[in-house]
């Protein structure tokens, strides 16, 4: 296992650099100027602009912007954005409230998904697997904006359950509406993994083994079906996170929370680069380490995984 | 007891087997393939053909929006009309500026079909060539498209496609689907290298070998035809989720811009008068869904008809 381990986390060192030199790349040197971006229709003197890029180290060669760049990224320096503000600054006002979002939704698709999942894969074929079948791919087909304006309008504006926009603290109660939203495509698919997972395994010799000696359907169900069902669904919940990140960009813009998703959503629309690529940057450090994570996490569920190769 | 394939199925010494026994092999019985197995067990499901009735509809809108109204998505706007009703002649009522809902769904298809359809084939292309070549070659090259391909996986496709997208200028269909396909490759090339592995190591590839057939064309004519089902399956399932990301791309503001026609454009641009007017995100956000939903559903029934351990159990 520490042999495993050892050589997953070498191999995440080129794809963390591979991958943010990527983004650094596509936002600093393609076609589209960010500092022309800045002052809209109307140019800004050509001194101001010099100033700007020597100040943003964009007069430099690419590979030693990147470098500078990323020798800052470590020191925890993420840049400024364009209004002169420490993107880490807004990135640490950001991240308890995405977290705490994120956590809410994980939560409620972990449960949610799993119970449905469940119960469906028993009863393969009957009315209850069916509709949530209907649900589930119905869930996955609408996109997370729709949702979350039908959801806004249905239960903020025309039942009043829910307030449309979450004030700034963000607190739990105004945060379950959006979290709801922003679930709804990963509990479909847990939903789906899961009800396959359990009916797979119902069919494993050793539920027949268990069944056999005459545990009670209860104990099979539990212990034998349902914990060998939830190898993939755990492993799930970690890729999960890529999606959740995007997901959370659209249900903050829509439901106006400040938190990381809202600021990128605000940055993305005032056309900021540099707030942009720090934050998807730290994002995409956080989907690499939780890949890690749930490699690790499957290799010690499943010995086969780690001594294949 | 003969077999599928009209063979005689029994197990005996090498010289206890009558030579009748090879005399005995149906040689006019058709072997049948991993195709025509899988459309056997297709066309039996309801959901096969609701699907595939779906998309060829969608096809038909995509292709011939005129055919399915009279009325102008842009010219025929009227400010007087805004955010009405639905009337005769205009079923799901009017938008903001006074355009026919209905209208501009119909002629709202072909930029997302576009764009679903041309990401699709560019994905496929990239991850059948990258994961074959990977796959069968092995080695350094190998190594190399594989540890490339890491790099793109670890940037979610959407996340990719929002910085990319917000630095390009003036966004078509084709550059929406290119954006979008230069981060959902690695997907399909690592599905496509491992189907390729297992089929180089089988027994028809070392008897090609050993009749002299090349190595490019044993990789042309066996390793690719039998390890393409698992990506035709992700293929169509991934045909509904560019819709939906050029879509999320457009709500953004970043995606097609708001000069061509696309359900993102309308779902994004209704927004504004949802609360007065919820029909004018309805109904191109239900387009949306319902072609997504028919890829999804066909793209089920393709694994559980190709999948031969579904099949086993069947």
């Amino acid at each position: 296992m520490l042999w495993y381990t050892g050589r997953r986390v070498l191999q995440m060192i080129p794809v963390f650099f591979g991958a943010t030199f990527l983004i650094y790349f596509m936002v600093f040197s393609l076609p589209g100027d960010p500092i022309a971006a800045l002052y809209g229709d109307r140019p800004p003197a050509p001194g101001v602009i010099e100033q700007i890029r020597a100040q943003y180290n964009l007069d430099k060669p690419l590979i030693q912007q990147y470098l500078i760049y990323i020798g800052n990224f470590f020191q925890g320096d993420l840049g400024t954005t364009y209004s002169g503000r420490p993107v880490s600054d807004v990135m640490a006002g950001a991240f308890p409230i995405t977290f705490r979002l994120a956590m809410l939704a994980l939560v409620f698709e972990a449960f949610a998904g799993i119970f449905v999942g469940l119960v469906a894969g028993l009863r393969k074929g009957k009315w209850f697997d069916a509709s949530a079948l209907v649900v589930s791919l119905l869930l996955i087909s609408v996109p997370t904006f729709v949702l979350g304006f039908l959801f806004r309008l249905v239960f903020g504006v025309q039942l009043g359950w829910f307030r449309t926009t979450v004030s700034s603290e963000a607190p739990w109660g105004e945060l379950i509406l959006p979290a709801l939203v922003l679930a709804s495509v990963s509990f479909a698919y847990i939903v789906r993994l899961t009800r396959a997972s359990v009916a797979d395994n119902l069919n494993a010799d050793f539920v027949r083994t268990a069944t056999a000696k005459g545990l009670s359907r209860r104990r099979v169900v539990t212990v034998h079906v349902l914990r060998n069902s939830l190898v993939p669904v755990v492993t799930f919940l970690g890729v999960d996170l890529g999606s959740l990140m995007v997901g959370a960009i659209i249900t903050e813009g829509i439901f106006n929370i400040n938190g990381v998703g809202g600021t990128v959503y605000k940055a993305i629309v005032l056309g900021e680069s540099t707030t942009v690529v720090s934050f998807i940057a730290v994002m995409v450090v956080i989907f690499v380490l939780a890949n890690l994570l749930v490699d690790l996490l499957y290799a010690a569920l499943d010995p086969r995984i780690r001594y294949a190769k | 007891m003969p077999n599928k394939r009209g063979q005689a199925h029994f197990v005996a010494e090498l010289e206890d087997t009558p030579v009748a026994a090879i005399d005995r092999l149906d040689e006019s019985h058709k072997a049948r393939s991993t195709w025509a197995d899988a459309w056997d067990s297709m066309r039996r499901r309801p959901m096969f053909w609701i699907s595939s009735v779906l998309i060829l509809i969608i096809a038909l809108v995509a292709l011939f929006p005129g055919l399915f109204t009279s009325v102008s998505p842009n010219l025929d706007c009227q400010l007087s009309n805004s955010n009405g009703g639905p009337e005769a002649g205009h079923p799901f009522g009017f938008t903001r500026q006074g355009c026919d809902v209905y209208a501009r769904t119909i002629f709202g298809t072909q930029a997302s079909v576009t764009v679903g359809l041309l990401a699709t084939g560019l994905v496929t292309l990239i991850g059948v060539v990258v994961g074959s070549l990977a796959g069968y070659y092995g080695g350094w090259l190998d190594a190399i498209v594989s540890r490339i391909g890491d790099i793109f996986f670890a940037i979610p496709t959407i996340l990719g496609a929002i910085v990319l997208m917000s630095v390009l200028p003036a966004a078509t269909p084709t550059s929406v689907a290119f954006v979008l396909a230069i981060f959902a490759w690695p997907q399909i090339a690592r599905i496509m290298r491992g189907a390729v592995l297992t089929a180089t190591n089988s027994d028809y590839v070392m008897a090609s070998t050993a009749l002299g057939v090349s190595k490019f064309r044993i990789l042309m004519r066996h390793v690719i035809p039998n390890s393409i089902a698992p990506v035709i399956v992700i293929a169509t399932v991934s045909l509904g989720t560019f819709i939906v990301a050029e879509s999320t791309l457009s709500f953004l503001g970043i995606g097609l811009p708001t000069s061509v026609m696309s359900w993102g454009n309308d779902i994004s641009q209704a927004q504004t008068s949802l609360v007065t007017n919820p029909q004018v995100l309805l109904y191109p956000a239900a387009a949306l869904s319902i072609t997504v939903l028919a890829f999804l559903m066909l793209g089920d029934i393709l694994r559980d008809a190709l999948d031969p351990k579904a099949r086993a159990l069947r």
